[in-house]
């Protein structure tokens, strides 16, 4: 195969874009695809401080690194989340990342600094480990880039994530989380603006892009997220991508189109009014916000170690 | 030729020639969910990978909430 630009050897074919790469094609594909949904999306502002959720991911690493090749100021944060070896790995990465290219890495450790981690929160609430992970992580890079000023969260949300989650929301008519589900949520009443740059590129292409760049991430998966709901969704979306190349795209890239303007007056119902957490000050919709809450039942729980909590189980476990 | 497998890592052997294409359907892999890297280097679907060659598939596919 040659690169549809140089003619050179290419080292990846992209079915969906009907189009085959070199490297440093690759590269530029990926860059002006972030630099699309930026512009598209007004995400950002060029001198916007920008703070990058950092797992150790290929995703996060792609995008920390595609937004300080595109000369934004980003720093990333860091959660220890507690997951055994798979956290003390993900932190290894992320932090030999920021160390190789004189980036700011900030840290937050869920045990030290608030007494829980995920695999204990799991068993405490009997929930999914994912929810208390994507509950943790909300409340705190929102509350790190108020607190320490940056204008903006970055994470490193794919079209294939955002395909999956439409699906989900969509398969359940979750009207609600429909009109939420865009790839920029503005700055509002506590909360800093988020944005995801990467929803224009395939997990594939994030994790050609590393390879490619010499990023070396972390591709050991979270022990628990095995067998979750949102990974079934993928696998349904990718046996429909072999066969129909492009059906991800059409789907939330459409959605997107045509679909989310539909929603606006959904979104704004759906906002309501906000209190301020009667704990920690942050905007909730009761007295205290689901984050102290869960802070409350995790903590007074004896840590549970990752090897006994099943994962995509509720919390339970193993026999 | 030796094919790394990753999540959980394991190792099976393949015989070659063949094109990439052909050992991800021959491994029932979906081309949307994996890269072929050979030699630390990315590998296109019509690439033909030989019997001495050392050949990692990586999964691309990331969990969590997805929220």
């Amino acid at each position: 195969m040659k690169c549809r630009v140089c003619r050179g050897p290419a080292v990846i074919d992209l079915p969906r874009h009907n189009a085959n790469f070199c490297g440093p094609h690759l590269i530029e594909h990926c860059r002006r695809q972030v630099v699309k949904a930026i512009d598209d999306h007004r995400m950002l502002e060029p001198e916007e401080r920008v703070l990058v959720a950092v797992s150790g991911g290929k995703d996060s690493l792609a995008l920390w690194d595609l937004l300080t090749e595109l000369g934004y100021a980003a720093d990333g944060l860091y959660l220890g989340l507690g997951i055994g070896d798979y956290s003390a790995a993900s932190g290894d990465t992320a932090r030999a990342f920021a160390a190789d290219r004189g980036l700011k890495l900030r840290e937050i450790d869920l045990r030290a600094e608030f007494g829980y981690d995920v695999p204990t929160a799991a068993a405490a609430t009997r929930r999914v480990p994912c929810s208390s992970c994507g509950l943790s992580k909300r409340h705190l890079f929102d509350r790190a880039a108020l607190d320490d000023g940056y204008a903006v969260v970055a994470t490193g949300h794919n079209l294939d994530d955002e395909a999956a989650v439409l699906f989900g929301n969509t398969l359940r008519w979750d009207v609600e989380y429909l009109a939420r589900q865009l790839p920029v949520l503005p700055a509002r009443d506590g909360f800093p603006r988020k944005v995801k740059p990467l929803v224009r590129l395939s997990e594939r292409e994030t994790a050609a892009y590393c390879i490619v760049r010499g990023i070396d991430y972390l591709v050991e998966e979270c022990p628990m997220a095995a067998g979750n709901r949102h990974l079934g969704y993928k696998e349904a979306l990718n046996a429909v991508e072999q066969r129909s190349p492009g059906t991800k795209a059409a789907f939330y890239l459409g959605f997107l189109e045509r679909m989310a303007p539909r929603l606006v007056e959904e979104s704004a119902a759906a906002q309501g009014g906000l209190a301020s957490c009667a704990t920690c000050g942050a905007p909730t919709t009761g007295t205290v916000c689901a984050f102290c809450r869960l802070v409350e039942t995790a903590a007074a729980h004896d840590p549970v170690p990752v090897e006994l909590v099943r994962p995509g189980r509720p919390g339970r476990r193993a026999s | 030729m030796k094919v790394v497998l990753r999540n959980p890592r394991r190792e099976v052997e393949v015989d070659g020639p063949l094109r990439v294409q052909v050992l991800l359907d021959r491994l029932g892999l979906n081309r949307e969910a994996h890269l072929v890297v050979r030699n630390a280097t990315l590998v296109p679907g019509d690439e033909v990978l030989d019997d001495g060659d050392v050949v990692e598939i990586r999964p691309v596919i990331s969990g969590g909430s997805g929220s």
